[in-house]
């Protein structure tokens, strides 16, 4: 399911997002939602891992949620990001709509998609991104992935802006 | 939404693709980092390299910031989603199939390959426990039957060496795709701008970069690109991508880095534990090469079609193969599947048999007698005395290489004088 969104509308997400809800975190290190989030975290977004299953335990330091509707009416969440199957989805959409009320993006991790909930998250005025990694975006975009081998699409005589 | 659906032309990107101005330092041409290993931020940035929770330069063993822009020019050029360069085509042969085998496992490839990738193939990979079975790519059914349980890949020669044949990369990838394997395509005598495999459903593309891509003779390396299309996790026959890999702390690479698996793979496993790398010097030299391969490519084709008209119609000519030649049996394929050109490859069958060809080989004053194609310079080689030595009489007819046959690159001097030189040598010499 190729995802079209532009390199301008993902650098938009990446840049302006600041807290950032992980639906389905692991504990385990080596679990692709670890990695993905502990990145995340390593640069600088504030992570709110969220996972039923692990409530109570910490990843990193942040204790992990049972639902998004546990996350404090006073915390702004611009993003969540969903690493649960894709049939999952629209109920998890349904309880971020419900309690996130400056939300602005859902993100689904690879391999999921789901296109009627994408099609009512749009229609509540979120940005949608499917089947991406946001790491693996962040690292394409802003120049890591550029020292592994990467085809990054990015074609400019521009000095290459760097992040951290 | 625009700039993702922005495209650009091949000769755009054969020059910016993966260079833009270096960060450091703002130089324009991509300096050649010349440096081993590279220093740490901190512990824990050490410690997320080796993690690969970061990528970054650690080490030119596995990734360095020259090479990494070739890599990234190779990828874009055929269409790749990233691609990891190597020390030689060779290398690029074992690079592409290292992720994919395991002892037991066979690739089925077809019988019109250079001679060293058949000896490669059908000798050396047995000391890893694996084989090849070589079958004649133009009989559908016998691929069919060929490819078993144990079967990782296919594998195929877009342009073939000696020259003479091109292979159906649709019909082939087809196979691959009705059976779930990857089908692998060597492109180093198309080069991606007369052929680009992965739009026509290969999955990986090999290159030895020391011929077109470089295309002035001074410096080896190879390339593997993915497609990042395969599902490697859909038949578990790939465990090394889909499953907790052991020689990366449990780490599964297809469910991590999706389509990327195979590339980051590639750097953090094969490089570092086959240690196949390619220099950043070498990198540099092809990189400059690149900026002008369609340039190149186009006058190597006139320059092919011409030279071949010539010949054909010499009387000390037997054949040639050349596909561009509508006398050829596969100039149909030939100008569906590779419409921008035939390449610069082809063979010539000599009447006088096998003295003729050493003849021609010791007379002619502009084409060198070398083991190489891909030149700017014309090239000969006699190849069932070098390149195709170790394949036995069968191997080499079937492959295009007997004893009375001659290959030849041509390069891109002027046609009138390659002409020249081909005439007086066919003719008996200078004097």
């Amino acid at each position: 399911m190729p995802d079209n969104t532009s390199n301008e509308t993902l650098r938009g997400i990446l840049e302006e997002t600041k807290t950032i809800a992980a639906v389905g975190v692991s504990t385990n290190p080596v679990r692709p939602s670890y990695f993905v989030v502990r990145y995340l975290h390593y640069r600088g977004y504030n992570m709110i891992p969220v996972n039923p299953a692990y409530a109570g335990q910490k990843v990193f330091g942040k204790e992990v949620l049972a639902s998004l509707a546990d996350i404090p009416k006073d915390q702004t969440v611009d993003m969540v990001e969903v690493f649960r199957r894709s049939e999952a989805i629209p109920g998890i959409l349904d309880e971020a709509l419900e309690h996130l009320a400056g939300l602005k993006t859902l993100w689904m991790q690879f391999g999921i998609y789901n296109e009627d909930a994408a099609e009512t998250a749009s229609a509540a005025g979120l940005r949608v991104v499917q089947d991406r990694c946001p790491k693996i975006e962040y690292q394409r975009l802003f120049g890591e992935l550029r020292k592994a081998g990467i085809n990054t699409g990015i074609i400019s005589a521009k000095l290459p802006e760097l992040r951290p | 939404m625009s700039d993702a659906l922005k495209t650009y032309g091949f000769e755009t990107l054969q020059v910016h693709a993966g260079a833009r101005p270096d960060p450091a330092t703002g130089a324009r041409q991509t300096p050649i980092y010349q440096s081993t290993a590279y220093v740490f931020q901190g512990a824990d940035h050490a410690a997320a390299l080796f993690d690969l929770k970061e990528i970054g330069f650690i080490y030119s063993r596995l990734t360095n910031p020259t090479v990494a822009v070739l890599q990234e020019r190779i990828a874009t050029l055929e269409g790749g989603i990233g691609a990891i360069c190597c020390a030689s085509g060779h290398a690029a042969q074992l690079m592409a199939l290292f992720p994919l085998m395991s002892p037991g496992c066979n690739v089925v490839a077809s019988n019109r390959l250079y001679g060293g990738t058949v000896t490669q193939f059908s000798q050396t990979i047995k000391r890893l426990g694996w084989s090849a079975k070589f079958v004649d790519f133009d009989d559908e059914q016998a691929l069919r039957d060929a490819i078993d349980d144990n079967t990782r890949a296919i594998f195929c020669e877009s342009i073939s060496n000696p020259g003479g044949y091109v292979t159906d990369i649709p019909a082939i990838a087809k196979i691959a795709d009705d059976v779930g394997l990857p089908l692998i395509v060597d492109n180093t005598a198309a080069t991606p701008f007369l052929c680009r495999p992965i739009e026509q459903g290969a999955t990986l593309v090999v290159h030895s970069t020391t011929k077109y891509l470089t295309g002035n003779g001074t410096v080896m390396g190879g390339a593997v690109v993915d497609s990042g299309k395969f599902d490697w996790s859909a038949s578990g026959k790939f465990p090394s991508l889909s499953d907790p890999e052991p020689a990366y702390h449990g780490l599964k690479f297809h469910e991590t880095f999706g389509p990327y698996a195979f590339t980051l793979h590639g750097i953090a496993i094969g490089l570092r534990d086959l240690g196949t790398t390619l220099n950043p010097q070498a990198a540099h030299y092809t990189l400059m090469g690149i900026e002008t391969l369609s340039l190149r490519m186009q006058r190597h084709v006139e320059n092919a079609m011409t030279i071949a008209k010539w010949l054909e119609g010499h009387p000390e000519v037997a054949e040639v193969t050349y596909t561009g030649l509508e006398s050829s049996p596969y100039h149909a394929r030939q100008k569906r599947v590779y419409p921008k050109g035939a390449g610069a490859l082809f063979t010539v069958r000599l009447a006088g048999g096998y003295e003729a060809c050493v003849d021609l080989v010791d007379r002619l004053e502009l084409f060198s007698h070398v083991a190489n194609l891909g030149d700017a310079r014309s090239l000969i080689i006699h190849p069932a005395s070098t390149t195709h030595r170790q394949l036995t009489a069968d191997q080499q007819e079937a492959a295009g290489a007997g004893s009375d046959i001659v290959r030849l690159s041509i390069g891109i001097e002027t046609a009138d004088d390659l002409i020249a030189d081909l005439k007086q040598a066919l003719e008996g010499g200078s004097t």
